[in-house]
């Protein structure tokens, strides 16, 4: 601070971390795995009335290579687990995952041969949004928490993981 | 619309293409039912496809769409199993005339010795998939299909679902699933 007396008002002293993490939290491009219902929620989170662009996260991208946080909504079976695996590990790091839902996070009411009874079995998971579905304001209480956990300079689950999560096996 | 020629809802008589299917193929029918104003067919599995082609070719039947095609799965259901000489599954065609409007649901039963019924898809190109997944799910073949593999499940995939006899959470797929395999 001693140096922010010296100079003038329209100066401050911060780090290089403080800023960047200014920067990506307030600039997260989602990558939505919508598979199911949930995931209309999920578009009703991006629409006007909900409106994620109010928290700087609705660039949304197609492109795994193009974003920062994998939304995982909805039901996922046996043969698109290795689907999602794959844009997960695609994905540049640091890079965030929100497992939206009953049925993402457990399973849900499907626990039957074929449905993956949690991505967090192959996946690490930043966060969960309990509901079937959830409520746009549960998708957007989740971004939010995410950006806290961006701002406070903690690393997503990902990272601590090691790269190699793919030997994680459920 | 010709709704003399094929009233299906008509009071006490029967529909037109149940006289016509009986009279064109008398053994390879083995039921006739109208309830709730929808029309089933049972058919010998041997002739379902000959009573297939001919409703949707004849000029006046016209069963030009073929809506879906799907199985039932009845070893626990004792009744039908002793009225159709205990074969386990019914191969179950839907179909639908463009021309009349007509719906009419046609059913084969089959063995578990002899798991299969021929391909329809000479007579509708879009049954191709319909066929892959009843393959998929009941296990039931179907002769000269173009390319029956399983659709749904992944190709290693062992068992069919969706028959009765079949866990539902599995056999322990979920356990053993190679997702490392797949992924590459
Ligand atoms: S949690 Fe509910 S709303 Fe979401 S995908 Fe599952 S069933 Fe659909």
């Amino acid at each position: 601070m001693g140096l922010e007396n010296r100079s003038d008002d329209n100066i401050i002293t911060t780090t290089v971390d403080k800023v960047i993490n200014w920067g990506r939290k307030n600039s997260l491009w989602p990558m939505p795995f919508g598979t199911a219902c949930c995931a209309i929620e999920m578009m009703a989170t991006l629409a006007s009335k909900y409106d994620l662009s109010r928290f700087g996260a609705e660039a949304i991208r197609f492109s795994p290579r193009q974003s920062d946080l994998l939304i995982v909504s909805g039901r996922i079976s046996l043969k698109m687990m290795p689907v999602l695996k794959k844009i997960y590990d695609q994905m540049p790091e640091p890079k965030w995952v929100i497992s939206m839902g009953a049925c993402a996070s457990c399973g849900g009411v499907f626990d039957t041969y074929t449905l993956i009874q949690g991505v967090d079995q192959f996946l690490p998971v930043d966060m969960y949004i309990p509901g079937c579905p959830p409520r746009p304001e549960d998708l957007i209480d989740a971004v939010m928490q995410i950006q806290r956990q961006i701002d406070s300079g903690e690393l997503p689950k990902g990272t601590l993981s090691d790269a190699n999560s793919a030997s994680v096996t459920g | 619309m010709s709704e003399e020629e094929n009233d299906t809802t008509s009071s006490g008589k029967s529909p037109v293409v149940f006289e016509r299917v009986k009279e064109q193929f008398q053994d390879g029918v083995l039921d006739l039912s109208e309830e709730f104003d929808e029309l089933s067919l049972v058919a010998h599995r041997d002739s379902v496809y000959e009573i297939l082609e001919f409703l949707k070719n004849d000029a006046k039947l016209s069963y030009d769409f073929l809506v879906d095609v799907t199985a039932v799965d009845y070893s626990q259901m004792e009744d039908v199993l002793t009225k159709y000489d205990y074969a386990r599954f019914m191969v179950v065609y839907h179909l639908y005339s463009y021309k009349t409007g007509d719906r009419l649901r046609v059913k084969a039963p089959v063995h578990e010795k002899e798991l299969s019924v021929r391909t329809v898809t000479s007579l509708w190109k879009g049954a191709a998939w319909l066929e892959r997944e009843v393959y998929d799910m009941f296990g039931i073949t179907f002769e000269n299909h173009p390319n029956l593999r399983r659709i749904l499940m992944p190709d290693d995939f062992e068992g069919y679902p969706l028959c009765k006899d079949y866990p539902l959470r599995g056999r322990g797929e979920r356990e053993t699933f190679d997702f490392e395999r797949q992924n590459a």
